[in-house]
């Protein structure tokens, strides 16, 4: 017990020291004598925003830090936390234009996050190959490289919204499984270049080097087409949670098949059927079938802001904005209704298109006050058009378990509060 | 294979590496151009005995299986000591981490799509004996993967079969008898068709 309350109190002053030496005093009486009823949470005051000077142009600044911070004013979180198999949901409504800060990027881990080090990880390609080779991280970035904004969508991103929709769910809790970053590797196809493919590979399996060993059966025609092997996010090695040091990073698909971790390729004839491929991420369907290998995330978009918790403080011009994106291609239209779906127009696209990359798109609303419904929905250059809830439904199910794409909306009341609605 | 203007020819040491290495850059005028080296070589030879520890996938033809068998009875008290502790007594699971592994609607015509609440069980939902085996070598027990042995792997896959009335009590399993397993709802499993007739773009 002397034991844990040293520890504790340590780590409480710690935190208070780094957030610019907030007061002790000012902590709970129980967090200060770390009792066992004081959670984390109990430091939760230190984190309060400081209170800045009335003029900051009279006092100097902080001086140089060896690692910059978030302003104390803003302070996104993903949640929940302390999950060892599960999510931890990315807070999408706190970003502007498409990329997701790499420390927020949704968290889907099926056995914790493993400690690698990349002086000893290698990627082992075998199989039916000419050649079985190994290759260390630093080999992989001798070859050429490719760098590519992409996003990684779980294909379980919406389930909640989809099943059990609330009024009081938030843009991260409906679809806080979508993020997107600048991702930098070498082609797999270069790689295969390098080990030879013969002519009876038609799969390859891609195992991760975490504590379950996940691992998912990909269609070699992917390999040949756009799949990477990643090393860098965003401008620096992968961040621990997305797969530091490699991942597979297959454009497009389901989160999933994206596999952390990468530590082992090995072509085949035909797929694998692991866990994650036949028990799970797989689409139980009205027919009666159940469908497997669904990778790509069709066309969806989901509008982040007006969003509940907001509350609109008056009538006038707000700013309709929100993600689109599809997975098999540009997404080419946005369309916004702000009458529940009576009436439609396009939404400006304000970001650079890309293939299998988010847009932000924004729609300039002027309102009048009066109840109103919003919504997106997206259409990508293959001609495909987000569903409604009930054509998601028809086509899939009510119990369906993946690839929750239908348009959701937003309703706004007359003071202003924003709420979630589902069925569209 | 690197070709190199004629003028670079006869030039020697540290230089002349340089000198090679930035005239091939400007003389690209494509992305990989033929120019390029077919192979890189920076990959690093593995012998079949390097490969083996790691190659641990587990095909629906029984490719992967190890020696060694098992069966429900010695399964039983494996799982109650190394399962039942996240999936419960009786396999109910533990929701939403832990799965319910047994014990759900029996056959292979559950009515998953009306009702995600129906337990998708090993029973009644999982194609292939194959992948039950494959996981558990892969990622069970949780806490500590990789623990368990060929044959006590066997024993567990055993027991949950036949919890869900696929093998029957004192069966013996092993790579050729798991192999022959057939589950029940694996007539029902179709690579994706969403495109299909409509071209992918209908929902479907």
């Amino acid at each position: 017990m002397d034991h844990k309350q040293i520890t504790r109190r340590s780590l409480i002053a710690g935190a208070a020291a780094a957030a610019g030496g907030v007061l002790l005093d000012n902590l709970p009486a129980a967090a200060q004598q770390g009792t066992a009823a004081a959670p984390a949470a109990a430091a939760a005051p230190a984190a309060a925003p400081p209170v800045a000077p009335d003029d900051p142009t009279k006092i100097p600044g902080t001086p140089t830090t060896a690692v910059g911070e978030r302003s104390p004013f803003f302070t996104p979180k993903r949640a929940p936390v302390g999950e060892i198999t599960g999510t931890s949901l990315s807070p999408i409504q706190d970003f502007a234009g498409t990329l997701t800060p790499s420390d927020l990027h949704f968290t889907r881990i099926h056995a914790g996050v493993p400690l690698i080090d990349p002086t000893k990880h290698r990627l082992l390609i075998h199989g039916l190959v000419d050649r079985p080779l190994e290759f260390t991280v630093d080999d992989l970035k001798r070859f050429p490289a490719t760098t590519r904004v992409h996003f990684v969508e779980c294909s379980g991103n919406g389930r909640a919204a989809y099943r059990t929709p609330k009024p009081d769910m938030t843009p991260q809790q409906v679809d806080g499984m979508f993020s997107t970053s600048e991702w930098t590797g070498v082609a797999l196809s270069t790689l295969l270049h390098e080990t030879g493919v013969k002519a009876e590979a038609k799969w390859f399996l891609a195992e991760g080097g975490d504590a379950c060993k996940l691992a998912r059966s990909i269609p070699i025609a992917k390999a040949h087409d756009d799949a990477l092997v990643v090393w860098a996010q965003n401008g620096e090695p992968i961040r621990p949670e997305q797969g530091f040091p490699l991942r597979l990073l297959l454009p497009g698909y389901e989160g999933n098949s994206n596999v952390k971790w990468l530590r082992r390729i090995k072509l085949g004839t035909a797929p694998f059927m692991t866990r994650w491929e036949t028990s799970k991420y797989t689409d139980p369907l009205p027919d009666g079938k159940i469908r497997q290998f669904s990778f790509e995330m069709d066309a969806k978009s989901i509008i982040t802001s007006p969003a509940y918790p907001n509350k609109l403080s008056g009538p006038g011009w707000w700013p309709v904005s929100g993600l689109a994106w599809s997975g098999r291609g540009r997404i080419s239209r946005v369309d916004v209704s702000t009458d529940g779906g009576k009436s439609w127009s396009n939404a400006e696209l304000i970001t650079p298109l890309a293939s299998k990359a988010p847009v932000r798109f924004q729609f300039l609303w002027n309102w009048t006050g009066n109840e109103s419904l919003l919504m997106s929905r997206a259409v990508d250059d293959q001609g495909y058009t987000q569903p409604s809830m009930a054509q998601l439904k028809a086509a899939r199910g009510p119990g369906t378990d993946y690839h929750f794409n239908s348009v959701r909306g937003w309703r706004v009341a007359r003071d202003g509060s924003v709420t979630f609605e589902a069925n569209t | 294979m690197m070709r190199a203007p004629r003028w670079t020819l006869g030039v020697a040491g540290a230089l002349a590496a340089a000198a090679l290495a930035a005239c091939k850059l400007d003389a690209r005028n494509d992305y990989l151009g033929d120019k390029d080296p077919r192979h890189f070589d920076l990959g690093h030879p593995v012998s079949a005995a390097e490969i083996a520890p790691l190659d641990i996938d587990v095909s629906p033809d029984g490719a992967g299986l190890p020696a060694g068998s098992g069966t429900p009875e010695q399964g039983a008290s494996i799982y109650a000591s190394a399962c039942a502790s996240c999936h419960g007594a009786n396999g109910e699971g533990k929701a939403p981490a832990y799965p319910q592994l047994v014990g759900g609607p029996k056959g292979g015509n559950v009515d998953f799509d009306a009702d995600y609440k129906v337990p998708r069980t090993i029973g009644n939902y999982w194609p292939y004996a194959t992948t039950l085996y494959g996981y558990i070598r892969r990622a069970m027990p949780l806490t500590a993967p990789g623990s368990l042995t060929p044959d006590q792997t066997y024993a567990v896959t055993a027991y949950l079969l036949n919890r869900e009335g696929i093998v029957p009590a004192g069966a013996t399993l092993d790579a050729k008898s798991l192999t022959a397993v057939q589950m029940p709802a694996k007539n029902r499993f179709v690579t994706d068709d969403r495109r299909g007739s409509t071209g992918g773009k209908n929902t479907r």
